[in-house]
């Protein structure tokens, strides 16, 4: 076995940080899904009648449509009556104050700050001091606090959770919920639409830059549960956000569904960037357990010269499948997408993205990185489809696969669906191994192994994680290296 | 005692017996040149050396400053002060040249039980030695190699070893590839380099380099094996003669 072989082979035995549970009290649902557990799910939150109503219809439609089976993912048929689609803790704080310090504490554990910082008004600030950055934490189901709410309303940017939206903001709900993603969008998008729970609500008013990063940590804790959010960004004509969701969950045996639905609206000349750290537990090296990440996510670039950029970085969960998606409506709007999606053990990952051009000179980038280690399988699955009426549309999408190891596999399907002459498409996409050449050029350098590994696997992930926030490519850069911690023989 | 210490060193590479019994011993202070046809074991010497495991030592020994290294990993010997500039240097599509470095000394320094480097002071130290190998300062933000001419690889070895400061550094064909005013700073590098507590070991095809760097031994390498030593003007004698005369020495 050459060196990097070896190297790898123990790349792939490293354990998770984030297993730990959170010994809280928390109230289910009974396992099951019928129209009664929507009816439960929505009187829990104190919904409106409309709300209800949109949820039963999703439910309706969900009745009437079919698992998929089209993605090169491998698992047995999940129950759905099998899961509670409901947990919260008990108690019910009314603010940051009341919440119960257990919680607090396993978001401190897991490093997000649930603190709001002093300002320190003229005083100039440490460099190695974090920039603000406001929270939304949601726990299972239900949103347990979010931080710096009352600063961001001063410019009017509402950030809640997506219960209080409905509560205090039923207009903005009523008018975008569903439109980017509608109720049958696809079976999870329905189930999510019947049962979701919490998720973040994100409006910037007309012309306003959003002061600081907004993000959401997900955090499942329950067991034989599912976790269902629900996230809308809305960016005003001239609005700017970046955003980022966080996400983890203790190791389990059984495997937890996550069905989330994201949808983002960008006004004209509003610009929406998103970034995903998704880390959920993996399952165990032999493929028990772990997190099935199902979500759809989509984003509207409905205004003129509209921007939304899409940045994953994606190295937990057993299985991923998720396509976050543009549609570019508006004239000269701009869409983009970057991903690093990490497999190793016997994790699964389907995952890429649709562009599509409707709009007049519409550009979309796609840059998709992804790294198989161990037995795992990744498919990198997107769709370029230019509209008739998408004049002078451009397309450029780089796809580049990175194999550790030589028990696991990587697959590119790029699908392209031109309708207009006038479309301009480049497609590259590369396979590498890291060589037993640069692994002794590095070691050669005094770097050990597992280091080198890292720091190549970092190289080949570059180009994504310099489009990620200052922070959060630190994290990402970190999260990486343990992913692939342990690799040395 | 010998910086460098081999005895009767024999490798293979699938099977195949490449080197066949060298001797060498380089003491600190000291240049030794090595000079041979293509193909006679020079770059498999260089490379056992830093502990490549794609070849497998069959016998002999190998000692750094009285240490047997041929236990130890590669990144163990690098950390041990030595250095291996690469006939072919690789690309690392995505790392930066200063980012690489700077894990490289990083580990250095650990293994020496030092605190890490002053990210200010490091950066300074590797302007000095940028200045000193004439690099343009654009090749330090780009990705190891990658994309680098020819020439910008070998030199971006050169100012490797100058920012890490070995003990014994193994120059593989480093000047294979310079233009003539690149051959000049290098060697200029490489002499400002040269001290009394540091070793070279030149591999080249062309007595020209040794006009720049003047070794104190030349050796000669034929079919994995060292097949005479003498002062810098066998080099010359190299130069005019050709290797014709050690090969059929060694088929006899
Ligand atoms: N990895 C390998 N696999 C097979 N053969 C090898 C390998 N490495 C070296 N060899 C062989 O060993 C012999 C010596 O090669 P080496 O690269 O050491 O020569 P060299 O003296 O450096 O030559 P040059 O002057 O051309 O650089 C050659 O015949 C070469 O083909
Ligand atoms: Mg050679």
């Amino acid at each position: 076995m050459s060196a990097s072989n070896e190297t790898i082979e123990q790349v792939t035995r490293k354990g998770y940080e984030y297993g730990f549970v959170t010994d809280i009290e928390q109230e289910y649902a009974p396992p099951g899904l019928n129209e009664d557990i929507v009816r439960f799910i929505s009187a829990k939150k104190e919904e409106p009648e409309w709300m209800l109503e949109w949820r039963l219809e999703a439910y309706r439609g969900w009745l009437e449509m079919e698992h998929p089976d089209w993605q090169k993912v491998r698992f047995p048929p999940v129950d759905f009556q099998a899961i509670s689609y409901y947990a919260a803790p008990k108690a019910k704080p009314k603010s940051l104050d009341e919440v119960d310090p257990k919680l607090l504490e396993t978001y401190e554990k897991l490093g997000i700050p649930m603190h709001e910082r002093e300002a320190l008004l003229g005083v100039e600030r440490p460099e190695e001091e974090k920039p603000e950055v406001a929270v939304d934490a949601v726990f299972d189901s239900v949103s347990v606090g979010t931080t710096y709410q009352a600063k961001l309303k001063e410019q009017g940017i509402i950030f809640c959770s997506m219960s209080e939206a409905v509560r205090d903001h039923p207009e903005l709900v009523k008018k975008y919920l569903g439109t980017v993603v509608p109720r049958k969008d696809n079976f999870f998008a329905a189930l999510n639409s019947a049962v979701f729970s919490d998720g973040s609500f994100v409006y910037i008013p007309k012309g306003v830059k959003c002061p600081m990063e907004l993000s959401t940590y997900f955090r499942i804790n329950a067991n034989h549960t599912g976790q269902f959010e629900r996230t809308l960004i809305i960016a005003e004509e001239g609005a700017s956000v970046s955003y980022l969701e966080g996400c983890t969950a203790p190791m389990r045996d059984e495997n937890q569904l996550h069905a989330a639905v994201v949808e983002l609206i960008a006004l004209d000349d509003a610009d929406i960037k998103y970034s995903t750290v998704q880390n959920w537990y993996p399952g165990d090296e032999n493929g028990v357990g772990g997190i099935y990440n199902f979500v759809t996510k989509r984003g509207l670039c409905a205004g003129k010269r509209s921007k939304i950029a899409w940045t994953q970085v994606e190295t937990g969960s057993a299985i991923t499948w998720k396509y976050p998606s543009c549609v570019l409506k508006g004239d000269d709007s701009v869409g983009e997408f970057y991903s690093v999606a990490v497999t190793r053990n016997r994790q699964q990952a389907d995952t890429g993205t649709k562009m599509i051009h409707m709009g007049k000179n519409t550009k979309s980038t796609i840059v998709a990185k992804g790294i198989s280690a161990g037995e795992a399988d990744q498919t990198y699955r997107g769709l370029v489809r230019v509209n008739p009426t998408a004049s002078g549309a451009r397309n450029y999408s780089q796809c580049d696969s990175m194999l550790i190891g030589d028990k696991c596999g990587a697959h590119t399907f790029p699908y392209i669906d031109i309708q207009h002459p006038s479309a301009q498409l480049e497609h590259e996409a590369t396979t590498s191994k890291i060589s037993d050449e640069q692994m002794f050029y590095c070691q050669q350098r005094g770097i050990g192994t597992e280091e080198a590994v890292s720091l190549i696997v970092n190289g080949f992930c570059k180009d994504v994680f310099k489009t990620l926030p200052m922070e959060f490519a630190v994290e990402a850069q970190k999260l990486l290296e343990v992913t692939l911690e342990d690799s040395v023989g | 005692m010998a910086l460098l210490e081999i005895r009767n060193l024999h490798a293979t590479v699938e099977g195949e017996e490449i080197l066949k019994g060298i001797n060498l011993s380089l003491n600190t202070g000291e240049v030794h040149a090595i000079m041979g046809p293509n193909g006679s074991g020079k770059s498999t010497l260089a490379k056992v050396i830093a502990g490549d495991p794609g070849y497998e030592v069959t016998g002999g020994e190998v000692l750094l400053d009285g240490k047997d290294i041929l236990e130890m990993e590669p990144e163990e010997r690098a950390r041990e002060g030595m250095f291996l500039g690469f006939q072919y240097p690789v690309e690392i599509p995505g790392v930066s040249n200063t980012y690489f470095l700077k894990a490289a000394a990083n580990a250095i320094r650990k293994h020496r039980g030092e605190p890490e480097v002053d990210a200010a002071q490091f950066l300074k130290h590797v302007r000095e030695r940028m200045e000193l190998v004439q690099m343009d300062e654009s090749l330090l933000k780009r990705p190891v190699n990658a994309g680098f001419s020819g020439g910008e690889k070998k030199r971006n070895e050169i100012f490797q070893m100058a920012v890490l400061e070995p003990r014994l550094a193994i120059l593989d064909e480093t000047d294979s590839g310079l233009d003539i005013d690149a051959l000049r700073t290098v060697s200029h590098g490489v002499n400002a380099l040269r001290s009394d507590d540091r070793g070279f070991l030149l591999i080249t095809h062309y007595q020209r380099l040794l006009n720049y760097i003047v070794p104190d031994t030349v050796h000669v390498m034929v079919d994995g094996r060292i097949v005479k030593s003498g002062g810098k003007e066998l080099a010359e004698e190299l130069e005019a003669s050709g290797y014709a005369m050690f090969e059929e020495g060694t088929a006899a």
